[in-house]
């Protein structure tokens, strides 16, 4: 199994689901094209690149040969953007990018707690005074007054 | 010409006032040190600054963004020659000889012939874009929609041909991007289309997140776990001059660099990557010693460095002279410009010659501030790398995270970086361009309605496109670029074909 493969295969299962999810708009004519034909025909489009990829793919690097040494540190990064995305507007940028800045650096870097105390809040507090105070950047406050 | 030195004088009142210049120079700073950076490029840190542009006067604001989008081309090329690191994308092609030659000692050497050639490309192209963007602008008046949609195919068509990878692959991405386009009300309908339910939608995916996630996130995805930098070399003062021997050599790269990154820079596509890549390739077929390209040849520093600034102000004659976003960043500014209640278009020279000819003057002037900056305080700005990457990329993720939330202020943004990050990190690993994806989700809303216009125009019929003589040009060049770049593929199957001939034969002989 190449990776040309397995993407190829990916991009015809998400064309698949676009002709699906394009059910519930109009599709018009070819002449008068409604709100689902271009859609439906990018999706065609995709599903036929997609197949060619599956079949013309197998000089493509093996699947099992793809290097994911990375990936703690990856899913680290995106549960911290994920955790921004909720916590943002509830706890206020300072506090949410304090947590953040913490999290990546003591607990996901292993650095020292003076390093990690000081690079936080002075990114957190030192950024928020840049952007939102000088620069008039709207941003969070949060609910404790920081 | 009398005209347009005279315009230039009125631009050169504008730029030389002591707030623009002020604007200008503060762009350049910021514009240096994010390309500097590896993972924040000139996207992340325009976004980051946008809503600061929206208190000030349109000209200022415009000077203060493309001052950034230019001196990160400067920037890039810093670490890319000193670390291996290229600062930004359009860097990368950078990397190869410019860190040879850091370490043969001619650091300093390369740091100087980048500036330079940037300096000479970015100089030269804004002459071309001032001669050229008023006459294409009053060319423009006579596009319609048959001729917007052949032009948008065009430049979809022109990035795949010209993209580093696979065409099927480019082609498909870009088909990505399209379909991520549709996302949000449909414009000659109101259909809200794929929006589940999510209000933020409505306007489509902004092309900020997505871009700053696929290129930007993505980048920290994959370095964030890797062995650590190597160490920064500072290069000395003195060493910055370049031998008599390695100035011949630059000429001629630097000439080319720049018409072709200008050329490829009008052209709609991610120009300035694409633009680096094709400059070094073609710096290595034409050099008498192609084998010394990876090796430290100076012409493969040269020729990229000037073909990405001149790509820059390439970039700019499609979006001030027709409104039409060549890339990522003139769709931001494009954006920025309208805040100011100023619409991009063929109309907008003749409207705003303030602003327009302000914009070149304050260009001459960001090269020169940017020429200045980059020489001798070279040192300063690499010591931000100095910040071990541990607690450099959680900082850039948090610039990251600030610059998608303040466009829109949503955190539907800052999701929708994430899910495109997480995107960019697989189609990276598998060897997908993401350049393309962004331009398709950037074309596909002027793409469409600019498809439906021209049916709605014909009543229905495909014979518009065929009909209108710019409209076709502009498609035959498109499919005659779709054909060359599936020759190989087509020549291979020919060539399968002679085989399998050649094996029916002998099993005649045989018979």
């Amino acid at each position: 199994m190449t990776t040309d493969r397995v993407s190829g295969a990916v991009l015809v299962l998400l064309a698949l689901l676009v002709i699906l999810e394009s059910r519930y708009y109009p599709l018009g004519t070819f002449r008068l094209p409604g709100p689902a034909f271009v859609p439906v025909l990018l999706a065609v489009l995709l599903l036929i690149f997609g197949v060619l990829l599956v079949f013309t793919s197998s000089r493509a690097p093996r699947f099992s040969s793809v290097s994911w040494i990375e990936w703690r540190h990856a899913a680290a990064i995106l549960a911290a953007c994920v955790f921004a995305v909720f916590a943002t507007e509830r706890l206020g940028y300072r506090l949410t990018v304090l947590l953040i800045l913490g999290f990546l650096i003591k607990v996901v870097e292993r650095r020292g707690w003076v390093e990690t105390v000081v690079f936080a809040f002075g990114l957190a507090f030192g950024s928020f005074y840049l952007f939102f105070t000088l620069l008039r950047v709207p941003l969070p406050e949060g609910p404790f007054g920081f | 010409m009398v005209e347009t030195l005279h315009n230039l004088y009125i631009g050169f009142s504008v730029a030389l006032s002591p707030n623009v210049l002020l604007y200008a120079f503060v762009g350049c700073v910021i514009g240096t040190l994010v390309g500097v950076l590896p993972g924040i490029g000139p996207l992340a840190g325009i976004s980051l600054l946008l809503p600061a542009s929206f208190g000030l006067d349109a000209t200022s604001a415009i000077v203060l963004l493309a001052g950034i989008y230019y001196g990160a081309m400067y920037g890039g090329s810093t670490t890319s020659i000193l670390m291996r690191i290229p600062g930004e994308a359009a860097s990368v092609m950078t990397c190869i000889d410019g860190y040879e030659m850091t370490r043969k000692g001619r650091a300093g050497a390369a740091l100087a012939i980048a500036a330079v050639g940037s300096y000479v490309a970015g100089t030269v192209s804004v002459v071309a874009l001032m001669l050229l963007a008023p006459p294409l602008a009053s060319f423009a008046l006579r596009f319609g929609p048959p001729e917007y949609f052949a032009l948008l195919l065009l430049g979809l068509l022109a990035l795949a041909y010209m993209s580093g990878g696979s065409i099927l692959k480019s082609l498909a991405m870009a088909t990505l991007g399209l379909l991520l386009g549709m996302i949000g009300i449909d414009p000659m309908t109101g259909f809200f289309r794929f929006s589940y339910g999510l209000v933020e939608l409505g306007d489509g995916i902004g092309v900020v997140p997505v871009a700053v996630g696929l290129f930007g996130l993505s980048e920290i995805l994959l370095t964030a776990g890797q062995p650590t930098a190597p160490a920064v070399k500072k290069p000395r003062l003195r060493e910055l001059l370049p031998s008599r021997e390695e100035w011949r050599d630059s000429l001629w790269p630097i000439g080319r660099g720049t018409v072709l990154g200008f050329l490829i820079g009008i052209i709609p596509g991610s120009a300035h990557i694409i633009s680096s890549f094709v400059s070094y390739a073609v710096e290595r077929r034409l050099s008498k010693h192609p084998e010394r390209f990876g090796h430290g040849a100076i012409e493969g520093v040269a020729g990229p460095e000037s073909a990405n600034n001149s790509a820059t102000s390439g970039a700019f004659v499609p979006m001030l002279a027709l409104g039409v976003p060549s890339g990522p960043i003139p769709a931001v500014m494009i954006a920025a410009m309208m805040v100011h209640g100023i619409s991009p278009g063929p109309l907008l020279i003749a409207q705003q010659p303030e602003l327009f000819w302000g914009f070149i003057a304050s260009m001459y002037v960001g090269n020169v501030v940017l020429l200045i900056l980059n020489l001798p305080l070279v040192g300063i700005f690499v010591n931000v790398l100095k910040v071990p990457y541990p607690l450099l990329y959680p900082a850039i993720l948090i610039f990251c995270v600030l610059g998608v939330y303040a466009v829109n202020g949503s955190v539907v943004d800052v999701g929708i970086m994430t899910a495109m990050g997480a995107l960019g990190y697989v189609l990276r690993k598998f060897d997908f361009e993401t350049a393309p994806v962004v331009l398709g989700l950037i074309l596909a809303p002027m793409m469409e309605m600019s498809f439906r216009q021209s049916l709605s125009m014909s009543s229905g019929s495909y014979g518009i496109f065929i009909n209108r003589p710019i409209a076709l040009v502009m498609l035959m060049v498109g499919l005659a670029l779709l054909l060359l770049s599936i020759a190989p593929w087509l020549m291979k199957t020919l060539d399968w074909r002679q085989r399998f001939g050649l094996a029916s034969g002998q099993e005649k002989e045989g018979m």
